[in-house]
Order: structure tokens, then C-alpha cells, then sequence
């Protein structure tokens, strides 16, 4: 018959428009905006309303999330190097930068000028920028990270869409806050929280080196381990090869033998990339 | 480890051997094989290609001409090429055929007569390339506009940004002293003038010079005349603003009335060089151009890339394949891919048709649910840049998980496998159900499409349309079933196909293809739960520069709107640094639209939009 | 983000100077003013790439432009009050823009979504891609962002009804529109053997005669130092302040200027004598 078609159209439209209120007597009495309830609409299997009331509430992006990056440094209360930079200035990240929106000033030494492992200075072109994420995930040391903070909406871009050191520079604490299991993961194949060159510095001397967790939701392990009174001088009086005992045994409590020797050769292969690379950058250099 | 599928790399099947036998045959000395390292096919003499080809389409069956594209080899061999893939369309692997020819006076017969679809890609060589085609009837440029000072892709030319040859470039680092291209313009902007500027010549004639080579039939300069009525014939431009036109499209009509008599699609106002960029980045770096080609597919654009960069690995010497995961989670995201470009167009089909966003937002609110995986999983939602050569970016996230980090943040924590589990089960389900529900028994879709934009086989298959656009005239070919790759060949699924050729059928084979899709889907979801755990990549993710070898290879993939082919052409010094020396994509948008004017001639003008609307163009990959 | 919020003016509390005792009421009917303007902002449905998907979805269920009172898009620039440049913008494409921007009734907005429509984005080196809009076309708010997702957007719309609040009636800068006289056109760019500013012809026409003199031309002398980063204090060696190079056609601009002053002049005794 002619026009059923039509009839069965407008009954979706109708469904539709009667879901966004059935959710509302459905789940009357449920507080609104709680999270649970926040959860279910936003969904896979949401129906009814599926607005975010974008101001109020904003959908929290996930951990893999790309804007703008930033750089990564120590936190301030860091113990030894309060604010100073993951960057060694090796330049990956501006060799894998597709439209090349990175630039970056090696340290030299003034009187040598020999180049000192760090960035003088640091600049990213957000207007060139394209979020793709190669610089993240191509950085051996884990320093350069893309962003969530996606609200950089500004009246002018002549001077500050070009990002330099001092607006890139973000402590590690909030890295760790945006992307928990990310930074779990990446603590995990450096094997300790911090910076890659001072896990290996502290297993040259011996020192204790905060370890993740087994699972990335396990409890949080503080990301600088506080200085014992009492830990260094034992280092110091057993020698090297106790500490390394102590280490293999936080180790095999902490994660299953297997995945140990996984990290073995990952920190082998870590340490390898890093040295070519210094080479690299030397030769270059 | 479970066997290893992967994609097959030109199988020398002895179908084209013996194809190219007949040839050498019959044109001894007009067909040579291509002996250069890492090539394949014939190289035709330019002055007997017409007759050969003929040959080709009659005799050898070779049909459907996928791609036809210009190589400058200035450096290497002092030539341009045409290289053309001619396929089958019952299925097999491509003759590949060049035609070469001098760099100065450079000129390829046309070959318009034999595969009218060749017409939109000849003339992007001569823009791009300066290449003539002698017999070709309506030879100018289509990307840039007319009077544009040289052709950009040749390897001479150089743009007002020009920096270095090849990325990386050396100012970044480590004297990385940021500065903005602009200022090292003298123009503060990104032009240039030929040293021969003459500045009387600054009348805006291009919109005339468009005009005058149409054909319209109407003198355009006269209709401003209006002295008195001359004529019932109108000449119209759709576009390049048009709520319609998918973007910034254009159309200059012909009417009689209200019938459309010629219709030219004028493009080129999203050409943002992609093909130029692409050679001179990285190889890596393309993957994350390829994104913004087709921006609503950017996983399947990914793993065309991937598969035609792989080709060209593989050749090489250290080369692993992408593991079994790898080729699993790739399916799942390019399959999401399809849902989410047919919701998409079929809610902006409806919305040509006039009704107006309602369709469309029920489209687009199932569409965000996918998004929301991306997202989670490649991190964008849009720009997805998933794909590696030999694997993925990343594996499936454990859970979706976000944490607060600005203020009114709200948070969600979903398990991964249930989301796409409850999302490919039900929601999707349910949502195809609902459109088709919603709109395919409607009298006033019924009527607004049967009938209208008809395309028949011959024709499609003749201008090479690819995609729904030639199942939904009756030609069953799918690359997925023509030539299988990644793990199609153990998947059951049916290729859509609809007989009738108008609108309705494509918006029919759309609805088809998503339950098609979510069979897939439904099969990939215990090899995920097999292979949990596994490797999601192959080889040493932390190369960034890969190697490839010597050569040429076509990477292709049924994407969601038609076939979508990477040339690339490696030239590289194999140790050092590597650059694509050609990096051209096959654009199905692009070529889909040959037939445009076929289809719309004779329609009414408020079906023209509807026409556009079916065949599902994205201006990022049409323009490039 | 920039507090630009001038909405304190509008508070009734807010010490207000002698001489600008007078103005109260009219500061009180700027808020109305604003509130009306700010609440019904219709973008024009203008998509040009990638951007333009994310400026749909905004638009869509789930992020609602309505809520703000912007979910009419208006295909017709007669009937729009914002252009959202959402996506790469070429050369062959910054002359439709610019006729469409000037076809806009006052007051009118430019919002540049994402990286390229703000400055080029990364197809900024190709040949027919223009970086940035602001080079043709005035910018009122720039979301960054490749793309920027639906929320990003929202926040850049947010910004510019932030930017609508602070408009006072009483300042002629704020509301130029209410002057005498309709408002300047931008020059439309020309398609010649690449895109012409006209507003750059007294450059263009020194470089061709350069060119023709045999002298080189088209290159710039570089300076010598980086560009400055005006958002924090520069520490790095060699930042001092470069100045801004100007490359608008100079005699172009002052009369431009002059023809505004005169405008706001007549409107202002116009005004005083009424």
C-alpha cells in the first residue's frame, strides 16, 4: 500500500524521539550526571540522548589520545634533577616529523663545543603540526609525548602557536596522570620509572631503581624512590653484585621470570638504540 | 604461531605471460619487457600504444584500466613515462604497460577511445606532468587553474616554499632555528612569479578561459547581455560552495530547462599536492598523509599504503611479514572503516535528497561509537595512522580508558573486547536495520532514486568506476575477491552486488555491504580472542627509516568507495636515506567521477545532486 | 588560553572613571546587545576538508551546536554570521573565500579551524596551498589541532562569544559596522601564473621590475636571528625582537586607514550633534 513505507519511517523518527525521554523515566531517582550513568549513555549500546553538554562535562579523551606534543621533564621535587629534561636532543623526533614542524637547538659546551646531550632550545609548529604521533612513539627516551589538552582556542597565532622549550616542558608526574597505562608500559620496557639514563647510571653504581608495578593499575609506586638513610649505606657496605641480588629479587616478585628476561633483552636493546644513536649524533654532530 | 597469510605480491600468473607473449607476437617490435630492477610488464612503443591496446581490451580481455599515471624520470633516464594497469574484471592481476617519452615536447597518444576512464587521469598528467595526448578531446589542466605557471610535478619545478630536496630537511636540527616559511618569501606568502611576469596580463581571465573550453553550447559572455532573450538554455555553477557538493566541488550545467544537457565537473580547489609532498618525505612519513586523503576511511587509505610499500620490502632482504594479529586487527579496523563511510553517506545522500540531517544524524551518532574506538586504539578520531609496514601501531588497548585531566572531565572505562563485541554485534546491527527501516521502503526515497543517474555495466566498467558504484551496476568485482590480500581469502563473505544501476541500487548495495561487513566482523572476533597475546607487529618497530628495494609496486585495496591504488616507485640509494621517486595514489573518488556527466545527461537538475550524492566523493582524495 | 574577558567592564560594580560615567547605560545595553548576538551566531555551511567532518559531527547529536544557539547553517554568506574555515585552504579556493567573506553582512566572524587554515598546516610547502587564511581574510579566533576534535571546536566557539561579550557599543573599533558608509571589501585575489594579493601590488611590481632589470629578485635577505616567541620570556641566546616585516601594500593600508578614521570621525560628530 502506498505511503506505508513513509508511516514506517516516521515510526523511527518517533522511536527516536520517545527513547530520549523512556532513558529519563528509566532511570528516574539515578543521579544524572554521575559517572556510571555518563558511561551507559556515552556507550556502545547507548539509545537514547547522546549529547555532551560540552562546557559542563566534557568527554575525557582516552589514554592514546593525540594533540600537540609536549616534552617531558623531571618533576620539580624531583630529588636530583628537579626540572631538568628527558630531551637529549638526539633529534628523532624532527627526522620522523612528517611536515617537519620541530625544530631543535643542540647544547654545546661553550668552550669545546662539543654538543652536551640536551636542547637549548625547543620549538614545535602547531600550525604545521599534524598530530600524527611519530615524534612519541619514535623517541628512544620516552621525552617527547603527544597531549590531551585539546582547548588552545586563541585570538592570535603570530606568537604563540609556535610552542618553544618553556611552554612544551611538562613534568613527568603529568604524563603520568593523562596516560597511566601508557607510561606503565614505558616504565616497564625502560625497566624503572625514571629516565632511562639514570636507571642505567643507578645500576652502574648500584642504587635502588623504583620499579612499575606488575599490572598497570597496581598500587602507585612513588616515581622517585625517597633517599633511605639506611638503603645506600647497605648498597655501599654489601657492594655492587648484593644490590644487583636485591635487584633480580624485586624483579622476580614483581613480574614472572619470563617476562623478566623479556625486559632483560629490551633494556639490552634500549641501551644498543641509544648508543647508536649517540653515535649517530656524534658523527653527525 | 598459526600459518601466516599475507599479501600476495604479483603473483606471476601464467595468464599474464602468456597475455604478454601474444603481444610480443603480434607487435615485435613495439613490446619489449621491462627489464629494469624491480620492474614488471612491457614497455609499448608510444607511436603503436592505440593499436596495442585495443589489443589488450579486445583480444587479451584486460577491460578495466585501473590507474594510468606519469613518472618523470629526469636524472635517471632523461624520459617521462605513462604507466597504465589494465585489469580483468573477472578477476587476476594487472598487465602493467608504459609508454615512454622525451621530456621536452613530451606527448602520449591518448588512449580515451579504447578506456573512456583514462579521461580525468590524462588530463591530470598533462596539468601535473605536461605531458600531451594527442586525440585526447578536451585536453587542460584540472587540478590547477588555467595559466598556471609550469607543471609542479615535474622533478625541475620548484614551489615558492621550496627548502630542500628531501626530508628530513637539515635546518631542524640541531641548529633547529625556528622560522616560519613565510619569512623566507619575499612575498611574506607562498607564491612565486615566472622571471617573465608581465603585469598587464593581470586581467582574471581564468574563469573565462574555463568556460571557452567547455563546449557548452552557450556563449557565456553573451548571457550578460541582456538585451534581449537569446536563448533557453542556462548555464549554471554548482559549487565550489555548495551545501551539496560534498566539499568544494564544482559542476558548470548546461540546462534546457530543466534538463541537464552537459555537466563538467571542475575540480582541483582541495588540490593540496599530496603527490608531491609524498615525494619528497619519507617513506614512513606518507603513512600519516594518507590520513587526510579520504578523511572518513583513514584506516583503509593506511593499509593500501602499507601493502604497496610492503610489496616493495619484501623485495628486499631483510623482510618479515606482518604476523598473523597484525593481518587480523587490520581487517577489524578497515571493515569498522566501511560501516562508518556508508553511514556516512548514506545519511549525506539523504540529505541531497532533502532530508535534510535527520537521516544523517542517526547515521552520524552510530558512526561516533566507532570513532570512540579509534580513538582509544589509534588515538585520533579522524586521523587514525594506524598502520605500519609490517604490523600496527599499537595493539587493542586493554580497556577504553581515559583519565580526568581537565577540568568537568568525565571519565569511561569500558573493556575493550565487550565494547567492540556489544558494537559489532548489536549496536551496529541494529543501527543497519534502522536505516533500512527508516528509508528503503520510503515511497519519497523510492521515487527521488529509482531510475535516475542509470549507469549501465558497459559503461561503468569502461570509465573505470570502482567501488559500489560498479557492483550496484551488476559487475560483481570486489579487489577483495579479484585479488585477495591480507587475510580476505579465509573470511566468507559475498561481494554485494545490485543489476538496476541508479541510485537506489547504490544506496541498496551501501545497506548490503555493512551486513557484508559485519559478517566479517563476526569472524574476526574469535581469531582477536585466538590471538591475544601475540605479536601486533613484525620485525623492529623502532626503525623509522625503512629500507626498500629498487622498483616499482601497486599496493590496492577495496576501499569503501572503490578501488584505492599506491604507485610508488623507489629510486633510492638503498643505504642512505629513502625517498618515494614517484608516490601516486589511484583515488577512486577521483575516477568514479568520469561518469558523471555520462550519468547526469538528460536528468533534472535536482537529481544531479543526488548523482553526486550516490557516488560518494570526498574532495581530499579527488583533488588530492 | 588568553583572558581576553573584558565582561568585567559590564559589571555594575566595576569602578567606572569620571569621564566615563555617562556611558553606564550603554554598557548595560551592550550586554543585552552581546547576549543576543553572542546566543544566535548561524555558521555559514561551508566545508572544505577534513576539518569540515569535525565541524559536522560538532554539529551533529552528540556535541550540539545548538546548544549554543549555532545549529542553523546557513548556506547562503547573506544569512551568516561566522565562517568557519574548516580545512586546507588553497589557492584555487581562497577566491571563492574571499568573495564569499565579503558578501557577509556585518557583524561577521572568521573562525580558522585546525593547523592548516590557521597557517598552512602540513600541506604548507605544496604549491597551491595558502598558509594561513589570515593572510587574505581577518581571523577572529584559531582553533589549533590536525583536526581539532568536536570539543576543540566547541572551545573556539566558546572563545568567540567570549570575544563577542567583550564588544562594547560604545567603542567605534568594537562595532565598526555602525559607522558611515558600508565596510571595506577585501580585495579578491587574481588567478595569474600564481595567486596575486592585490593589496601586495606595489611589492609585486618592484620585484617584476627587478626581474626585468636583470637584478635578482624574489629573495630575501634573511635575518639573521630567530624569529621571536612573544609567549614567554626568552632566555635562549640571539632572541632579540625582529620587526615585523610588514608586506601589505603600505600606501593601500594608511588610505584604508584614513577613509576608516574619517568614517568614525563623521559618525562621531553625527552623534554629538543629534
Amino acid at each position: 500500500m502506498y505511503g506505508v513505507g513513509i508511516l514506517k519511517g516516521l515510526g523511527v523518527t518517533i522511536r527516536h524521539f520517545f527513547n530520549t525521554y523512556v532513558e529519563d523515566l528509566r532511570y528516574v531517582g539515578k543521579k544524572l550526571n554521575s559517572t556510571q550513568e555518563f558511561e551507559r549513555r556515552q556507550g556502545a549500546g547507548s539509545s537514547g540522548i547522546y549529547t555532551v553538554q560540552y562546557p559542563e562535562e566534557k568527554i575525557a579523551v582516552p589514554e592514546r589520545f593525540r594533540f600537540v606534543p609536549f616534552l617531558v621533564v623531571e618533576d620539580d621535587d624531583h630529588p636530583e634533577r628537579p626540572g631538568h629534561d628527558w630531551c637529549t636532543a638526539c633529534g628523532i623526533c624532527a627526522k620522523v616529523c612528517p611536515p617537519q614542524c620541530i625544530w631543535i637547538v643542540r647544547m654545546e659546551d661553550p668552550v669545546t663545543k662539543r654538543p652536551i646531550p640536551q636542547p637549548e632550545a625547543f620549538f614545535i609548529d602547531i600550525d604545521i603540526c599534524m598530530n600524527c604521533g611519530f615524534c612519541a612513539e619514535f623517541c628512544p627516551f620516552d621525552a617527547i609525548k603527544m597531549d590531551h589538552d585539546y582547548e588552545l582556542a586563541d585570538y592570535d597565532r603570530t606568537g604563540v602557536h609556535i610552542h618553544d622549550k618553556d611552554k612544551l616542558s611538562k613534568p613527568f608526574s603529568y604524563w603520568r596522570s593523562i596516560a597511566p597505562t601508557t607510561a606503565w608500559e614505558e616504565a616497564v620496557d625502560r625497566g624503572g620509572w625514571e629516565h632511562i639514563d639514570i636507571i642505567k647510571q643507578k645500576q652502574k653504581t648500584g642504587a635502588p631503581v623504583a620499579k612499575p608495578g606488575a599490572a598497570w593499575d597496581s598500587p602507585y609506586v612513588p616515581p622517585i624512590v625517597p633517599v633511605k638513610e639506611e638503603a645506600p649505606a647497605e648498597a655501599a657496605a654489601t657492594g655492587v653484585p648484593a644490590a644487583g641480588a636485591a635487584e633480580a629479587a624485586t624483579a622476580a616478585t614483581e613480574m614472572p621470570v619470563e617476562d623478566a628476561a623479556k625486559e632483560e633483552r629490551r633494556k639490552k636493546r634500549e641501551a644498543a638504540l641509544a648508543r647508536k644513536h649517540a653515535k649517530e649524533q656524534d658523527g653527525e654532530g | 604461531m598459526t600459518d601466516q597469510m599475507i599479501a600476495p605480491v604479483r603473483p606471476e600468473t601464467v595468464d599474464i605471460d602468456a597475455a604478454i607473449g601474444i603481444l610480443k607476437e603480434r607487435f615485435p617490435d613495439a613490446v619489449k619487457d621491462d627489464t629494469r630492477e624491480g620492474y614488471g610488464g612491457v614497455i609499448v612503443e608510444r607511436g603503436q600504444l592505440v593499436e596495442i591496446a585495443t589489443v589488450m581490451r579486445d583480444e587479451l580481455g584486460f577491460d578495466y584500466l585501473s590507474s594510468a599515471t606519469a613518472v618523470d624520470y629526469l636524472g635517471i633516464e632523461d624520459s617521462m613515462e605513462m604507466v597504465y594497469h589494465a585489469y580483468r574484471t573477472t578477476g587476476g592481476s594487472p598487465l602493467v604497460f608504459k609508454a615512454q617519452t622525451p621530456r621536452e615536447n613530451s606527448s602520449v597518444p591518448s588512449l580515451i577511445d579504447i578506456w573512456p576512464g583514462v579521461d580525468f587521469q590524462e588530463r591530470e598528467a598533462y596539468d601535473l606532468y605536461g605531458i600531451a595526448f594527442p586525440g585526447h578531446p578536451n585536453q587542460k589542466r584540472i587540478l590547477m587553474w588555467e595559466g598556471f605557471n609550469g607543471h609542479p610535478m615535474r622533478k625541475d619545478w620548484k614551489e615558492a616554499y621550496y627548502e630542500e630536496e628531501h626530508k628530513p630537511f637539515d635546518s631542524r636540527w640541531p641548529k633547529g632555528m625556528v622560522r616560519r616559511a613565510e619569512e623566507l618569501n619575499v612575498y611574506g606568502k607562498n607564491v612565486e612569479y615566472p622571471a617573465d611576469f608581465d603585469l598587464s596580463r593581470l586581467s582574471d581571465d581564468t574563469e573565462s578561459s574555463l568556460y571557452a573550453g567547455m563546449g557548452l553550447g552557450v556563449n557565456v559572455e553573451a548571457l550578460d547581455n541582456t538585451d534581449e532573450l537569446k536563448t533557453d538554455r542556462l548555464v549554471v555553477n554548482l559549487g565550489p560552495h555548495h551545501p551539496s557538493t560534498h566539499g568544494v566541488f564544482r559542476m558548470v550545467v548546461t540546462l534546457n530547462g530543466e534538463t541537464i544537457e552537459t555537466l563538467e565537473p571542475v575540480m582541483g580547489y582541495l588540490h593540496r599536492n599530496h603527490e608531491q609532498i609524498g615525494e619528497r618525505n619519507a617513506w614512513l612519513y606518507n603513512m600519516a598523509f594518507t590520513d587526510r586523503l579520504d578523511y572518513i576511511c583513514s584506516m583503509s587509505n593506511n593499509l593500501g599504503y602499507a601493502l604497496a610499500v610492503e610489496q616493495l620490502m619484501s623485495r628486499g632482504m631483510r623482510y618479515t611479514p606482518p604476523t598473523y594479529r597484525a593481518e587480523v586487527i587490520r581487517v577489524l579496523m578497515v571493515e569498522l572503516t566501511r560501516i562508518v563511510n556508508h553511514l556516512w553517506a548514506i545519511g549525506f545522500l539523504l540529505n541531497d535528497l532533502g532530508a535534510f540531517f535527520t537521516p544523517a544524524l542517526y547515521a552520524i551518532a552510530e558512526r561516533e561509537k566507532i570513532l570512540d574506538f579509534f580513538e582509544a586504539t589509534a588515538g585520533s578520531r579522524l586521523m587514525c595512522n594506524y598502520m605500519r609496514f609490517g604490523g600496527v601501531f599499537k595493539d587493542l588497548p586493554e580497556r577504553i580508558h581515559s583519565t580526568a585531566s581537565l577540568l568537568n572531565d568525565k571519565v569511561r572505562d569500558f573493556d575493550t573486547m565487550q565494547y567492540i563485541t556489544e558494537l559489532i554485534t548489536e549496536a551496529l546491527p541494529r543501527a543497519v536495520d534502522e536505516l533500512d527501516r527508516f528509508l528503503t521502503d520510503s515511497e519519497i526515497v523510492k521515487t527521488r532514486t529509482i531510475g535516475v543517474g542509470y549507469l549501465p555495466a558497459e559503461t561503468a566498467i569502461a570509465y573505470s568506476a570502482a567501488g559500489p558504484l560498479l557492483r550496484g551496476s551488476g559487475v560483481a568485482y570486489d579487489v577483495r575477491r579479484a585479488e585477495p590480500y591480507s587475510i580476505y581469502p579465509e573470511l566468507d563473505f559475498d561481494v554485494a552486488v545490485r543489476y538496476n544501476g541508479d541510485i537506489y541500487d547504490r544506496y541498496l548495495i551501501r545497506i548490503d555491504e555493512m551486513r557484508e561487513s559485519l559478517r566479517i566482523l563476526k569472524q574476526i572476533l574469535p581469531r582477536l580472542e585466538h590471538t591475544k597475546g601475540e605479536s601486533f607487529f613484525a620485525g623492529n618497530k623502532a626503525v623509522y627509516m625503512p629500507r626498500v628495494a629498487l622498483g616499482e609496486a601497486y599496493g590496492r585495496v577495496e576501499n569503501p568507495k572503490g578501488e584505492l591504488g599506491y604507485y610508488v616507485v623507489s629510486q633510492g640509494d638503498p643505504k642512505g636515506p629513502q625517498n618515494p621517486w614517484r608516490y601516486h595514489v589511484r583515488a577512486p573518488s577521483f575516477i568514479n567521477l568520469t561518469a558523471l556527466g555520462q550519468m547526469c545527461k538528460g536528468q533534472k537538475v535536482a537529481d544531479v545532486v543526488a548523482i553526486l550524492g550516490s557516488i560518494d566523493i570526498v574532495l581530499g582524495e579527488t583533488d588530492r | 588560553m588568553s583572558s581576553l574577558d573584558l565582561r568585567q567592564l559590564h559589571d555594575t560594580e566595576f569602578p567606572i572613571p569620571d569621564e566615563m560615567q555617562g556611558n553606564l547605560a550603554i554598557t548595560s545595553l551592550s550586554k543585552v546587545y552581546n547576549w543576543s548576538r553572542r546566543s544566535s551566531v548561524w555558521p555559514m555551511l561551508f566545508g572544505l576538508a577534513c576539518c569540515a567532518i569535525e565541524m559536522i559531527a560538532t554539529a551533529a547529536a552528540r556535541y550540539d551546536t545548538a546548544r549554543f544557539g549555532m545549529e542553523v547553517m546557513r548556506a547562503s554568506p547573506r544569512q551568516s554570521d561566522l565562517m568557519i574555515v574548516s580545512g586546507t585552504v588553497t589557492k584555487k579556493m581562497v577566491v571563492p573565500i574571499v568573495r564569499l567573506y565579503n558578501q557577509m553582512p556585518e557583524p561577521k566572524y572568521v573562525l580558522a579551524m585546525g593547523a592548516c587554515a590557521s597557517g598552512g598546516g602540513p600541506f604548507k610547502e605544496g604549491y597551491n596551498v595558502v598558509s594561513g587564511i589570515d593572510q587574505y581574510v581577518p581571523v577572529d579566533v584559531y582553533v589549533p589541532g590536525c583536526p581539532p576534535t568536536p570539543q576543540a571546536l566547541i572551545n573556539g566557539l566558546i572563545a568567540l562569544q567570549k570575544k563577542i561579550d567583550g564588544q562594547s557599543l560604545a567603542n567605534m573599533d568594537d562595532v565598526p559596522w555602525y559607522g558611515v558608509g558600508p565596510s571595506d571589501p577585501v580585495p579578491i585575489p587574481i588567478l595569474g601564473p600564481d595567486i596575486i594579493d592585490p593589496r601586495q601590488m606595489g611589492l609585486i611590481r618592484q620585484q617584476a621590475m627587478a626581474a626585468a632589470a636583470g637584478q635578482p629578485y624574489g629573495l630575501r635577505e634573511l635575518p639573521t636571528v630567530p624569529m621571536k616567541i612573544v609567549s614567554k620570556t626568552a632566555s635562549a641566546a640571539g632572541m632579540v625582537e625582529v620587526d615585523a616585516i610588514s608586506v601589505v601594500d603600505e600606501a593601500a593600508e594608511a588610505d584604508r586607514k584614513a577613509r576608516r578614521q574619517d568614517a568614525v570621525a563623521r559618525k562621531r560628530a553625527f552623534l554629538a550633534k543629534s
